[in-house]
């Protein structure tokens, strides 16, 4: 019986038609944005270009309509390449890699891969039962959490291109390196022991994939874009909103004393500070993006964005079904240390 | 009779995969049990690397992602003929 073959046939022409369109409106309207701003506050409200008021309501005007395009439209392109990667292959290709090559293909993985309890848990088992190291395995589990598509694009959109390349080259170089260090220390009997007596069912035949369609892939990474964006356009609002009134109320270097290079301390509290605030990660960019204007430093506000997204409550919940909790507590402060030391990098480097 | 197995921890996706399951087999003539099986050591026994997971009659039809109603129907009928 092969099943692949009752994937029916389909044109997928109407499909790239409808994508084809809905990227030309994009494009139109994302290059139009900061017109659109300008008209509706200085003329239409008639605000003066100089005044705090002014100021902060032409970048909420502008920063709003541009982040949620540019989430919905990255989102989507994110997504729809996700709906190429083949699991089943990737583990197969870092199987026969040892140790530093495999961490380095675990991590890009990791990258790309979106950290849920429907993908990572799955996947961490699924490496255990190949027999691929400890440590490998880590590499994946840990630069998979730090990089976060919605934090990628966030980044893009109020940092520009090289932070959030920065970003993406950091997520991945901690978890080589974290995952480097944490297959040194022997840490196999901190997973829950269940993961190595799974035992694959003979089942009467294995999984086949049907090949999918354009139009398939085009309506899942539509319908993962809706749920990711439906659920954080509030966040981004508000974050936006607060950044607003610093941006135009604030005064410049104001927080150079506190968060800025000369500040030795305010890396690690900010990693301290960021850990506990998961829920608002799509949030908290644009309030750190106005921040740096008034003399943050870049390298403090780029590991608070990590801690951010990076270490939090519903990640240990997912991880510790596999996870024992010691074992927990050292993936949180290898992570922690790896986000810290990127920070101070940056600082000195940037 | 055909048994149906939903693979997953409860994420959104298991329960989106669920419904939709349901509301493809539900004016259907076939004769099916829906099953959830959310224990990860029971998941992970059907050799998949992400949820959710979609069984018939010990069949893995797909797994990291939500078929489509009309791939559902056919499956089954499939799954059906070959007893």
């Amino acid at each position: 019986m092969r099943l692949s073959k009752l994937a029916p046939a389909r044109d997928d022409r109407p499909a790239f038609l409808i994508v084809g369109l809905l990227a030309v409106v994009w494009i139109i309207l994302y290059n139009n944005l900061q017109g659109i701003a300008d008209w509706l506050t200085f003329t239409l409200l008639g605000l003066s270009r100089d005044s705090a008021v002014g100021q902060s309501l032409n970048f909420f005007i502008y920063d709003v309509p541009k982040l949620l395009l540019l989430l919905s439209g990255m989102i989507f392109l994110i997504t729809l390449v996700q709906t190429f990667i083949d699991t089943e292959r990737v583990r197969a290709i870092v199987e026969k890699r040892g140790e530093g090559v495999g961490n380095v293909m675990a991590a890009v993985f990791g990258a790309i891969t979106p950290f849920c309890s429907c993908s990572s848990v799955p996947l961490f088992i699924g490496f255990v039962q190949a027999g691929i190291p400890l440590g490998i395995t880590f590499s994946f589990l840990i630069t998979s959490p730090i990089m976060n598509e919605v934090a990628f694009v966030m980044l893009l959109g109020l940092f520009g291109w090289q932070v959030a390349l920065l970003y993406l080259a950091s997520g991945i170089v901690i978890g080589v390196i974290a995952g480097l260090v944490l297959g040194r220390l022997k840490l196999e009997r901190y997973v829950e022991p269940f993961v190595y007596d799974i035992r694959a069912k003979r089942t009467q035949q294995g999984l086949v994939q049907a090949k999918l369609t354009w139009t398939e892939r085009f309506e899942q990474a539509a319908q993962a874009t809706r749920d990711i964006v439906g659920k954080v356009w509030l966040f981004v609002i508000i974050g936006i909103g607060i950044g607003a009134v610093i941006h135009g109320f604030v005064p410049e270097d104001a927080l150079t004393g506190i968060m800025g290079e000369g500040a030795w301390w305010s890396v690690p509290a900010a990693v301290l500070l960021g850990i506990p605030l998961y829920s608002n990660a799509a949030g908290v960019i644009p309030v750190v993006s106005a921040l740096l204007g008034k003399g943050a430093a870049l390298g403090t506000a780029l590991a608070f964005m990590m801690a951010v997204v990076a270490l939090s409550l519903p990640e240990m919940i997912i991880l510790r079904k596999v996870l024992k909790p010691q074992l927990i507590a050292v993936f949180v402060g290898v992570v922690a240390v790896g986000i810290i030391v990127t920070g101070y990098l940056f600082n000195l480097v940037v | 009779m055909i048994t149906i197995k939903i693979l997953g921890s409860g994420c959104t996706n298991c329960k989106r995969l669920e419904q939709e399951v349901r509301e493809a087999l539900a004016g259907s003539a076939l004769d099916f049990e829906v099953v959830k099986v959310t224990d990860y050591a029971d998941i992970m026994a059907y050799g998949i690397l992400s949820t959710p997971g979609l069984v018939m009659n010990e069949t893995v039809l797909s797994a990291g992602r939500i078929p489509k109603r009309q791939q559902i129907v056919d499956w089954a009928a499939k799954i059906q003929s070959a007893g």
